[in-house]
């Protein structure tokens, strides 16, 4: 027979102090695995969210990042005429070949940062679905003018619509800020594709990216150009190429979670093993009255472990409300594999908020084990004489 | 030191829940100085960069390259001893995930600047003899199983990324200082030319006479090249170092408040711990009153035992992350050169374990000095 959920219920309430410091250990456990997953899948939402599966992101053979890939403009306007490329409203083929390049600029705080610079032509809004101008307006072509993301704006100097900015030696006049739904083209400033060749490069484009006419005919799109002797290029889908980009740092952003919080519950635990131990040890008479009435070890076991799990439920939600708060900071690093700085939010997500319950639960889970097993073996004499 | 037996009678009276507090302390400590010790490598490695050299690099960013033609006119800048120059290969071996630095450089003139990369004379000649040649760091030769003289090849992400380089092994480097790191790789900036035809330096490096002079030095070369095709900007060694650190963003403000939340959750459990002991020891704590033993005595006495408890958690926690990363010797996959637990951290570290005894410690022991004698003897009953 089992015993009754108020059973527990009632003696947590009996010792407050014991349960809230054991919770808040384990909710302070639960917000540390919390908030690291969170920086992780953030900055991966970024990179992922930047690529869309209907377009094709072209590279030069064996380049991973767009900083190394060069595509001169006969092979770029080679690659503007095949026929599986989706027309935008004017019939115009939906292609981007753009200029890409790092350039050194001053945080607003300290340090500087390695900012992409876009060279775009006017296409690259209709390729681009997620990408709109928010304030200011759009660049005229033939004048040094650009567009800054919005993440950019408050983290450096002169963002301002109006505002110069000098590189490359040349000023440049900021006439809009765009949006990019969080991903990582809102870190990018983007200019026309034929001011930037001549301050940076020279006649080489870097990428050349376009929409496909149908998504679902990607593999033929993919193997007509790589096998195209003309071109030597890399054709890669844009949603896989930005993933690829963010796996070194989320894998290390993941270990660091697992690797932290791993250690930190090892502590938590055996603060719970002690609140429990104590626990039972405060109620022996309790329990040879339970197990006298007939009650099964067994059922003296689970009650004991539903209380330490019942401990661990409240530690865990502690942790989900304390990383709350958290949630949409933005923050920024240095994408290593791109060596690009890529600004994100923290994400914290339903499913997220409920694997750290889990991971509470597992953490009262073994932190009650050992002592609901002493409870469950108690000798029903010796233990009722203590009263 | 009579009241020492006392103590550890109190310590042994429940082993168990003192062995699993101590853990518990070692488990946050080893953590906490492990989290530290990430923070004061990061910043030996600004100081790696010295004050005495400077280093010119594209005013645009440093994936730009600077022309060959700068090296004549940088030798004649007042204030500047020597000038040699580097470039970025991106090597790789294998998996580009076992990252590591390859750096072409001019040989002749960039070993003499950097008396940090350590060869024994004879390896230096060979290697200085052969155009395919490479230095490697120790660490990065134990990484992959290298051994001298062996001929590896490697691919760039940079030039021809199909292409196979290979490079043969003529010279081992201990670094003088471990920050330095031991997993970088040298070759010769004409081999890079020779096979790419298109390489360019990608940043000088000059040597002053007077660190004094790095400002000025600074102002001439890049007021020299203002108006050029590649302007230039240029700083002390040291600078550009911390700019390469600053790129990972606040890496600081993270760790620390890591090192909080840490702090603060061991500290519930081992108040936790210490309020539970404190509360089953009531009446024992009445009779030593009655005894004759003051408030103040008794305070003491638990604020010691407390405090026994997570130093003694704190120097395994401390000793086990000094040892085990001693031993292991990482190096964070390359991005932490010369990582280790500092004596200055295990120090920092062990006073944080005497606080946490302190302040757990301290509910308890307040409890034991306002203990009313009669009211607790009398629930004994």
């Amino acid at each position: 027979m089992k015993i009754p959920v108020i059973y527990n219920l009632r003696s947590l309430r009996q010792r407050p102090v014991s349960t809230l410091t054991t919770a808040v250990g384990m909710g302070l456990v639960v917000l540390v695995f919390i908030a690291m997953m969170a920086l992780s899948r953030g900055f991966r939402a970024a990179l992922v969210d930047t690529g869309s599966r209907e377009n094709v992101i072209v590279l030069r053979k064996g380049s991973d990042t767009e900083l190394v890939s060069g595509i001169g403009r006969n092979t770029a306007q080679t690659i503007a005429a095949v026929p599986f490329i989706a027309r935008g409203p004017e019939g115009r083929p939906m292609v981007s070949p753009e200029v890409y390049v790092l350039v050194s600029l001053d945080r607003l705080t300290e340090g500087e940062a390695l900012v992409v610079a876009r060279g775009i032509n006017p296409e690259a809004f209709e390729v681009r679905k997620n990408v709109e101008i928010v304030e200011g307006r759009m660049i005229k072509p033939g004048s040094p003018e650009i567009l800054i993301g919005k993440s950019i704006v408050d983290r450096f100097a002169n963002t301002g619509i109006g505002d110069k900015i000098n590189f490359a030696s040349r000023d440049w006049t900021v006439v809009g800020h765009f949006a990019a739904s969080g991903s990582a083209f809102e870190s990018e400033i983007w200019g026309e594709n034929e001011q930037f060749m001549p301050a940076f490069r020279g006649e080489v484009f870097q990428s050349v990216t376009f929409r496909m006419e149908d998504p679902s005919a990607f593999e033929s799109i993919k193997t007509s150009l790589e096998s195209d002797p003309r071109l030597q290029v890399d054709a890669l889908r844009e949603y896989d190429f930005y993933a690829g980009q963010s796996a070194l740092l989320s894998q290390i952003l993941n270990f660091a979670a697992v690797f932290i919080a791993g250690i930190m519950a090892i502590g938590a635990i055996f603060g719970a093993i002690n609140t429990m131990y104590a626990a039972v040890g405060a109620r022996a008479p309790e329990i040879a009255v339970l197990l006298t009435l007939g009650f099964r070890p067994f059922s003296v076991m689970s009650s004991f472990l539903l209380e330490a799990t019942m401990i661990a439920v409240l530690g865990g939600l502690l942790g989900c409300l304390f990383s709350l708060p958290i949630n949409g900071i933005v923050t920024s690093t240095t994408n290593w594999q791109s060596f690009s700085e890529v600004a994100f939010a923290f994400r914290v997500t339903p499913d997220l908020l409920l694997r750290g319950v889990l991971f509470a639960v597992v953490m009262g889970f073994i932190g009650g084990f050992f002592p609901a097993r002493r409870a469950a073996k108690q000798p029903v004499v010796q233990a009722a004489r203590q009263a | 030191m009579k009241y020492l037996k006392l103590i550890r009678a109190n310590l042994f009276r429940n082993k168990r829940r003192t062995v699993l507090t101590m853990c518990s302390v070692a488990a946050a400590l080893f953590l906490f100085v492990t989290l530290r010790s990430v923070l004061t490598t990061l910043d030996d490695a600004k100081e790696v960069g010295s004050e005495t050299r400077m280093v010119t690099r594209s005013a645009i960013s440093i994936v730009f390259a600077l022309p060959e033609a700068y090296y004549q006119w940088l030798q004649t800048v007042p204030g500047v001893d020597n000038v040699t120059w580097a470039s970025w290969f991106g090597g790789v071996y294998r998996d580009p995930k076992d990252f590591f630095a390859t750096f072409a450089v001019d040989a002749e003139t960039y070993l003499p600047m950097y008396p940090e990369i350590n060869v024994p004379a004879q390896q230096r000649e060979a290697f200085l003899a052969e155009r395919t040649a490479a230095i490697v760091g120790s660490g990065l030769m134990e990484r992959f199983g290298w051994s001298l003289n062996q001929t590896i090849s490697l691919r760039s992400s940079i030039y021809s990324p199909s292409e196979e380089w290979p490079f043969t092994i003529r010279a081992v480097y201990e670094p003088t200082n471990p920050s330095f790191g031991d997993e970088n790789f040298f070759f010769h900036y004409d081999y890079l030319y020779e096979k790419s035809q298109y390489a360019q330096p990608g940043w000088y490096i000059m040597l002053l006479s007077d660190p004094a002079a790095a400002a000025s030095v600074a102002e001439t070369i890049d007021e020299h090249y203002k108006n050029s095709r590649a302007a230039t900007r240029t700083e002390t060694e040291r600078a550009f170092q911390t700019g390469f650190i600053t790129m990972y963003g606040n890496i600081g403000f993270l760790l620390n408040a890591i090192g909080m939340a840490v702090f603060f959750a061991i500290l519930f459990v081992a108040a936790n711990t210490m309020m539970m002991s404190a509360r089953e020891r009531v009446n024992e704590q009445a009779v030593l009153k009655t005894l004759g033993f003051s408030d103040g005595l008794l305070f003491a006495l638990v604020m010691t035992e407390a405090a026994v408890i997570t130093v003694v958690g704190g120097v395994l926690g401390v000793a086990t992350a000094k040892l085990l990363f001693g031993l292991t010797g990482f190096q964070g996959a390359g991005f932490l050169p010369g990582f280790e637990i500092k004596w200055s951290t295990a120090v920092v570290g062990l006073v944080i374990a005497v606080f946490l005894g302190l302040i757990s410690g301290f509910v308890p022991a307040w409890q034991a000095l306002r203990l009313p004698i009669s009211q607790t003897l009398r629930r004994v009953a």
